[in-house]
């Protein structure tokens, strides 16, 4: 389940952490001995990822089964192709209340509660959810229980019985969301940032009303059930199974299906920004949260590679640039990262964030203009190359190293058709990238004048103001939560 | 895509060899296989490693576990603790300098520099403000001097195009946790990195990363409606533990900490006796061993730091905390409990799970499904450490229209529940099922294994209480649970904090900083 509270929490109850999960430093010169460099580095342990079994059924679904002996457990998912993005604008929010309402209704034979009991007296799980492409069911238990929780799953899957009252609960729950959204600052910023760049109503950025889920029934949950389910699933197990046992009865359960169809080709017009300072008042915070978007690309894009070594150099590691500047050399940010985004099936953002105490935030504001901007100014030299290489090839073992992640990559190239050796091709195409490239793709790609920039901030505290960006008059973003117009309804009973 | 979320050891604390036992035919779960994978090493200097062997693939994972946090932050330097882990990735003398003489000079007169400009800025009478500028002058002048010898970011860059994953480090109120994965060949380089900056700290660049903190505390604490309510709770429930005081540190303290105070913290706390460091994945204890202690060697010995002799009395007095600001409601309360050592540690466990766990706990069964009042309600603990007393936290979010002193209510109805009738015995049995299962779910994960064993190897002398402790979790009685809240969920043992919604235009502005800078 979701938390409100226990997202925030482990970094409330921590001190602190060494940096915030966004983000990278740079070095030269002729200094004492490194004793490092003397250390040798052996060979490394040879090592081939255990690929999982694929099995495509003559109706077009995909089953993968990967085996993994080391704990008693067996979970398994099944992908299902439309999420929010391919929902009814006037009932934005449907698949947050599907995904609940799925789960929590149950089955004809079985109601969501008596499903609680049974499988947590097991410490088994079955989930559903979505997101902004897809939905999921998704299970686990431990070996002794499978045959009955995969049982279980399938009758989820194929024989919801979505409820009123479900429905309801989780309206009320998505309602609480809306309340609270202008409540966290980096929410907020998140948020309307990406309308900035995807605009407000589009498929990425609308956001739930009260108004549009109290617009979606029951109706609404079983219609988009029973379109969905007839799309190319893709099912995945792991753990500890028998493989023939195991295919035999997914075979069981998918093989009769209809042959899937296909999801039509999306064409994603995303025009990208208006240039421009954007800002946000918000009176209870001493620290301003900045957000520099424009328009990215998805991974499609053959200089992919090479912005992923940009990327590196900008902002992925300590030695990255705005990580070296803004906060090594001028410590005005705890948090502060940058990226040109890659996604799979649609334009990404680019997206560089700092976050500053309000009195300086021109200063860093400035700054990271100043990196981003170096990037088609400040010439790549061979040793930011290197170490970018160093950086990401090195590390690139911890994409595979677990049977689960090397499952949950097949899946996720499977979903969005990308070739199932992708991973090698890329690593191929990320050794060949040069210093020509990169100065190649910043300049096709880096335009400091098409970036929207959004300041999160107290007003009051921000001195000097934003105008001295000298980035034109900025344009608040007026934020307030539609209210509803019953007088019932959520929200209302101040 | 969604990506499937397997949780990782729940309650950090464990219970996995009954499953293990339970499970049996399963290989590599149990005690026994533990033992035979897991070496152990008290070097000379105290400090201990410890080494699981689990080759699924060629990297490991290490935890270096530092048994002090900023419980041990000395009075007026909250938030000590923090600010040293983060000079933990400057380097030192060996890594991260042009010239490591010669900047020991420079870092020397920031340190007077900065002293001067301290001693005026807290003049309580006579403060000289063209003075202060002046001071302020030369403290720059100096740093920017060290600067010259400073190779940035060094330490950092040298591990990340090694193949370090996950870098990052924690400071906790108890402990100081650093870690990350790297491929199996990078060991050694490791074991020269790690136990540099264990031993060789140096206080470069200080106050720019002093900087950093302050902005950490912004985000997290500041401007964060929740962070704000914890801080506040926290310094109203303890009046003497320094559980009460602020972890990331008050802005007065935080801001005025300096390097010679953090090199003195180091020098108590970064001692072989009171490090533990846990290494797990592709690794032969027998070929690592010898290297990994001649490295780990290099680290001072010295006597384990004397343990504190501050326990928060008992609370008589009820308290409560009210936030009235523009931001939605909210509830959380707490109760006084003793610390991770006491009989009834597993009994806290089972009604955290009772409580909490899932669409099957009694909060979300009561509040959320049938009262429809809260969007989520639990409890937790403890909080905000384990090695001394802590609390146990009850928290609810309302749904619109709802208020926190109903949220309140509903919890203490549940509470009175749970003093005034026995659990169930399918919910006894879910907390020792769910509790086994958990564990065993965690010992898949490298990381997540060396953070474990390091924790277990310094709380209770012997990681194999990881698996033990699973006997006590067997043993829970309804009679225990009915017992244990009794005795703490009092109103006396109480501290109760809101957040109640006021309209606009009535709220204070934030926080101001306090400080030097």
């Amino acid at each position: 389940m979701k938390s409100l509270f226990m997202k925030h929490f482990s970094e409330i109850v921590l001190a602190g952490a060494f940096f915030a999960a966004l983000l990278a430093p740079i070095t030269l010169p002729a200094q004492q001995a490194k004793p490092w460099e003397q250390i040798p580095t052996p060979r490394l342990h040879d090592f081939t990822p255990q690929q999982p079994k694929r099995i495509a059924l003559k109706n077009g679904i995909v089953l993968f089964l990967q085996e993994d002996h080391e704990l008693p457990f067996v979970s398994g998912s099944v992908s299902i192709p439309g999420g929010a993005r391919d929902e009814d604008a006037a009932k934005t929010g449907l698949i947050s209340l599907y995904g609940q309402a799925w789960r929590t209704s149950g089955t004809a034979k079985l109601s969501g509660d008596a499903l609680d009991d049974l499988l947590e007296a097991k410490a088994a799980h079955i989930e559903t959810g979505g997101d902004v492409d897809s939905t999921a069911l998704s299970w686990d238990s431990l070996k002794g229980d499978a045959d009955q929780v995969f049982a279980l799953a399938m009758d989820l899957l194929f024989h919801p019985q979505f409820s009123a009252e479900k429905l309801q609960l989780a309206q009320q729950l998505v309602a609480t969301e809306i309340m609270r959204r202008n409540d966290d600052e980096g929410g907020i910023a998140s948020r309307e940032s990406a309308k900035l760049v995807y605009g407000a109503n589009s498929p990425y950025t609308r956001q739930p009303e009260f108004a549009t889920i109290g617009a979606v029934s029951v109706d609404d949950l079983k219609a988009w059930h029973d379109r969905t389910i007839g799309g190319k699933l893709i099912v995945s197990i792991s753990g500890d199974f028998d493989p023939a046992a195991m295919e035999a009865k997914l075979r069981a359960a998918f093989e009769a299906l209809l042959p899937v169809k296909a999801a039509p080709p999306r064409h994603d017009a995303i025009a990208g920004p208006k240039p421009g300072v954007f800002f946000i008042d918000k009176e209870d915070v001493n620290q301003s949260n900045v957000q520099i978007v424009g328009l990215g690309t998805d991974r499609h894009n053959p200089d992919v590679p090479a912005l992923a070594v940009m990327n590196e150099i900008l902002g992925g590691s300590f030695a990255s640039r705005l990580f070296q500047k803004v906060r090594t050399e001028l410590g005005l940010a705890y948090a502060v990262g940058g990226s040109y985004g890659y996604a799979w099936d649609h334009p990404g953002e680019f997206h560089a964030v700092v976050m500053t105490k309000s009195v300086s935030t021109v200063d860093a504001t400035k700054a990271a203009l100043a990196e981003i901007a170096g990037l088609t100014a400040k010439p790549f030299t061979e040793e930011e190359l290197a170490r970018a290489k160093d950086n990401i090839l090195n590390s690139f073992l911890f994409r595979y190293d677990t049977r689960e992640k090397v499952l949950a990559e097949r899946v996720r190239l499977e979903f969005y058709g990308y070739p199932p050796d992708y991973l090698e091709t890329y690593k191929a195409a990320l050794e060949k990238v040069s210093v020509a490239d990169l100065n190649r793709v910043a300049t096709k790609y880096i335009h400091p004048d098409k970036l929207a920039i959004l300041v999160v901030g107290n007003g009051p505290e921000i001195k000097p103001g934003l105008d001295e960006l000298k980035l034109g008059p900025g344009q608040t973003v007026d934020i307030t939560i539609p209210m509803p117009k019953q007088p019932e309804g959520p929200g209302q009973k101040q | 895509m969604q990506s499937k979320n397997i949780p990782w050891f729940c309650k950090g604390a464990g219970a996995l060899i009954l499953a293990a036992m339970a499970l049996a035919g399963a290989r590599a779960q149990d005690l026994k296989s533990f033992e035979q994978r897991i070496t152990t090493k008290v070097l000379p200097n105290g400090l201990t490693l410890v080494i699981c062997e689990r080759p699924e693939a060629p990297v490991f994972s290490y935890s270096t576990f530092i048994d002090a946090g900023d419980v041990n932050d000395p009075s007026g330097q909250s938030g000590l603790a923090h600010m040293f882990e983060h000079l933990a990735f400057k380097g030192t003398s060996q890594i991260g300098t042009k010239d490591y003489a010669a900047e020991k000079i420079a870092l020397a007169k920031v340190e007077a520099a900065n002293d001067a400009y301290e001693a005026e800025y807290l003049k309580a009478v006579g403060r000289d403000p063209a003075k202060l500028a002046e001071l302020k002058k030369a403290f720059k002048e100096a740093e920017a001097e060290a600067h010259k010898y400073v190779i940035p970011n060094q330490f950092t860059d040298v591990a990340e195009r090694n193949g370090a994953e996950g870098l990052n480090a924690e400071t906790q109120l108890d402990e100081t946790i650093y870690f990350w994965s790297m491929p199996e060949n990078r060991l050694e380089l490791w074991a020269w990195l790690e136990s540099g900056r264990l031993a060789d700290v140096v206080p470069r660049e200080f106050y720019k990363e002093r900087d950093v903190v302050n902005e950490e505390r912004r985000t997290h604490t500041d401007s964060n409606p929740i962070g704000r309510l914890v801080e506040q709770l926290l310094a109203t429930a303890y009046v003497a533990h320094n559980y009460g005081r602020s972890a990331i540190g008050w802005p007065s303290e935080v801001s005025q900490i300096n390097a010679t105070e953090a090199m003195e913290f180091h020098k108590k706390y970064y001692v072989g006796s009171n490090i533990v460091v846990a290494v797990v994945g592709d690794v032969k204890a027998s070929d690592a061993l010898p290297m990994l202690e001649r490295y780990f060697s290099k680290i001072p010995t010295g006597p384990k730091p004397e343990e504190m002799t501050t326990v928060e009395p008992k609370q008589f007095a009820e308290k409560t905390v009210a936030i009235r600001e523009q931001t939605q409601p909210f509830y959380l309360e707490g109760y006084h409990r003793p610390d991770y050592r006491s009989p009834d540690a597993e009994v806290y466990d089972a009604i955290t799970d009772i409580m909490s766990d899932g669409r099957v706990s009694r909060l979300y069964r009561s509040l959320v499904r049938d009262a429809q009042i809260a969007a989520e309600a639990e409890g937790f603990s403890p909080f905000p450490g384990d090695k001394y007393p802590g609390l146990f936290a009850f928290y609810a979010v309302p749904l619109p229209g709802h208020t926190p002193a109903e949220m309140r209510d509903a919890i203490h109805k549940e509470i009175d529940k749970l003093k005034n009738a026995d659990v169930s015995d399918e919910e006894l049995a879910m907390y020792k099922t769910r509790t086994r299962a958990d564990l065993l779910r965690g010992l898949a994960d490298n990381q997540g294994l060396a953070n474990s064993l390091a924790q277990y190897q310094t709380r209770y002398g012997d990681w194999r209480e990881l698996f033990l402790q699973l006997d006590k979790v067997d043993k829970v009685t309804k009679a225990d649970i009915r017992r244990v809240a009794n005795e703490v969920f009092v109103p006396s043992n109480r501290t109760e904090s809101w957040i109640e919604t006021e309209a606009a235009g009535k709220t204070l502005t934030a926080q101001q900083d306090g400080g030097a800078q």
